[in-house]
């Protein structure tokens, strides 16, 4: 986060008295003359709230991996859940990744992200450019259209039969049309395509390109951050969803990898076809569960910080401009 | 999450400004100077003649036509569908919905009536407004307080870690929000495991009808608490520093200086952050309590939106549900509504604007 040094440009240079370091990003800048240095009680007081707001976050996760890594023979002797790792394995990824129920269903979210995702990028990178310019034919009603359905949602009933009618049930596109479009969303890129300097546009427009193009060579390469959350939004969206699988889906081999996981750890139950293994073996159910979390929440947790510093733009370039 | 105005927040880019410069007093050019579009011309004075318009702008309107599309099919005829409120509806009664929805008697009001003499219903209405009271008090000030503490660190790289590690949850399902929650907290999981271990009773307190409303805000506060703090964190690096300066030199201390300068700083994303949050009352987690409603029962989780679930995809009583969620959305409506208002008489910026 750079702007809290840019905002004080006093603090990053050194004074004159004091030796010279390399300015690394993990020492802070020099606190301006006028800010008094915090005192000692006060710097342990954040510190440990910091750390504790932290270490609420990520020890339930630490618990969830390491358990999901431990044999079946530490998970006994602990009587459960795992906290300090023990002779760590595989063993319980290799049964779930090696063909059966759980693979299938993580492939199913996979596919079922990657095309969602993209469609859902398509559709809303075109309709923000094409509500980008103030003053087109129709932007304000289509606006207007748009956002009115932020305030009033149809209601659950109406949108199954909806769904059910159109013959979408049992199908994958019922998990993705139907929230395949979200009207902020596309505030959010058009807010950002709206700041982007019109000379640009306009002398390409000069040199003949049209609007898709200008859109493609020009917009969206400038966009990239804010494309970059908007893509991880829509791809967390798909990726999270469970609803409306439990709905639409009839078969339960069509289920993806969060409706697995309800049943697995919801109903306690163990994979189809891991059983045997369970029984027999050096597999613990408990750590099938814990695994099956791992890989629900994996591409999530690591994806997300890549896109971290552009958070900001996501949230707040959203403004609803007429 | 939210839609928030720019200007509060974020002073570089300034909503309106495409609005042409010549009604309007000059503005100040921004640092890069790009304040091109002030200069383009105002379509809006409607000398182009339409047939003109339509050919300059047809690749645009081309260009939403899939996102109108979709909003349309789902979004807007959806709303037709809210006609089976008022009927008596039978599913089986033809071969799809819409000539189902012909032939279904018509009612008028009785499913409304049914509705709000429904005692199961008014719980369901008295279970969501106790848990938006307990999010309101216990969720919101978090992410504020958070917000302070992370803006107080100065350290890019620590910040950074710290900033990663909170917004995390976010990206969690609600499946395994809650998972996590049943192993620490539930009958088998960390906490009364080892409270057994030394000899206690074992507690399980993901059944416990008596905390569940807090158990509930507590997720809520995990997941979303963290992505919280990007609003004020926004809003927190817009203030002016010369401000906390210009105090400092008055000999305001480092508390004086957060309240009068960092506080009034805040208060207008504070305030447009409530009047989101009271105007979507009604919705406090479906997914959330839907996934926990066979664990501690109905009684404590059921909340509009699992009633509206409940009674219409699993009783298949669809114009019932419709008429409960027809009142919700409704009911919703006015809600955001008049949220909005309040805003505006509060002098701060709501989500529309007039």
């Amino acid at each position: 986060m750079t702007q809290r040094t840019t905002a004080r440009p006093e603090g990053r240079r050194p004074g004159p008295g004091r030796p010279r370091r390399a300015a690394g990003r993990w020492s802070a800048p020099a606190r301006p003359v006028w800010e008094e240095p915090p005192g000692r009680a006060g710097l342990a007081a954040k510190g440990t709230l910091l750390v504790l707001a932290c270490l609420a976050v990520l020890f339930p996760l630490w618990i969830v991996v390491v358990t999901s890594l431990s044999s079946k023979k530490t998970i006994t002797e602990t009587g459960g859940l795992v906290i300090v790792p023990r002779d760590l394995t595989f063993v319980a990824y290799q049964e779930l990744l090696g063909g059966g129920q759980v693979t299938r269903a993580a492939i199913v979210s996979v596919l079922v992200t990657v095309t969602g995702t993209l469609f859902s990028m398509t559709v809303s990178v075109l309709c923000a450019y094409g509500l980008s310019r103030t003053g087109s034919l129709g932007h304000r009603f289509i606006l207007l259209a748009l956002m009115a359905t932020m305030f009033f949602g149809a209601g659950l009933i109406p949108t199954y039969l909806l769904v059910q009618t159109l013959g979408l049930t049992d199908t994958y596109l019922a998990l993705i049309l139907p929230s395949a479009v979200s009207v902020f969303n596309i505030l959010v890129l058009r807010g950002f395509f709206m700041g982007i300097s019109p000379e640009l546009v306009d002398s390409a427009r000069i040199d003949g390109a049209g609007d898709l193009r200008i859109l493609w060579r020009i917009v969206m390469p400038l966009s990239r951050a804010v494309i970059a959350v908007i893509t991880l939004f829509y791809a967390v969206g798909y990726w999270s969803a469970w609803f409306n699988a439990s709905i639409y889906l009839g078969d339960q081999n069509m289920m993806p990898l969060q409706n697995v996981l309800i049943q697995l750890v919801q109903k306690q139950e163990i994979p189809v076809g891991l059983g045997q293994a369970v029984k027999a073996g050096n597999l613990s159910g408990l750590a099938v569960q814990m695994a099956v979390m791992v890989l629900a929440l994996l591409p999530v947790a690591v994806l997300s910080p890549f896109v971290q510093k552009h958070f900001r733009k996501g949230m707040l370039t959203g403004a609803v401009k007429g | 999450m939210t839609t928030l105005d720019t200007e509060t927040a974020d002073p570089a880019a300034e909503p309106g400004a495409h609005r042409g410069g010549l009604r309007r007093r000059a503005r100040r050019p921004g640092p890069d100077g790009a304040r091109g579009r002030d200069r383009r011309p105002d379509h809006r004075t409607g000398r182009i003649p339409l047939g003109r318009r339509f050919r300059r702008d047809r690749t645009l309107l081309l260009m939403t036509v899939p996102a109108l599309l979709l909003v349309l099919v789902f979004n807007y005829i959806p709303i037709l569908g809210n006609v089976v409120a008022f009927q008596d509806y039978d599913p089986y009664v033809s071969t799809n919905g819409v000539t189902a929805m012909l032939e279904s008697p018509w009612v008028g009001l009785a499913q409304f009536e049914r509705v709000l003499s429904d005692p199961g219903f008014r719980h369901a209405v008295e279970n969501t407004f106790v848990l938006f009271l307990l999010q309101l008090l216990l969720f919101f000030p978090i992410p504020i307080a958070l917000a302070l503490l992370v803006n107080s660190v100065l350290r890019p790289r620590v910040r950074a870690v710290v900033q990663a590690v909170l917004y995390l949850p976010h990206f969690f399902s609600w499946v395994l929000v809650v998972t996590v929650f049943q192993q620490i907290l539930g009958g088998a999981g960390i906490i009364a495991q080892t409270l057994r271990e030394h000899g206690h009773e074992g507690f399980d307190l993901m059944t416990d009808p008596e905390v569940f409303k807090f158990l509930v805000t507590a997720e809520g506060i995990w997941k979303d608490a963290g992505w919280g703090v990007i609003v004020f964190l926004a809003a927190l690096a817009a203030v002016d520093q010369d401000l906390y300066e210009a105090a400092a030199m008055d000999g305001a201390g480092r508390w004086r200086r957060m309240w009068h300068v960092t506080l009034p700083a805040l208060r207008p994303v504070i305030a447009l952050l409530l009047v989101l949050r009271v105007g979507d009352a009604l919705t406090v987690g479906f997914e959330q309590l839907l996934l926990q409603r066979d664990a501690v029962g109905p009684g404590a989780a059921e909340v509009l939106d699992t009633f509206v679930w409940w009674t219409g995809l699993r009783s298949q009583d669809f114009s019932y549900a419709a008429a409960a969620g027809l009142i919700k959305g409704v009911v919703g409506l006015v809600l955001v509504l008049s949220a909005n208002k309040a805003a505006h008489l509060m002098g701060e910026q709501g989500v529309y604007r007039k």
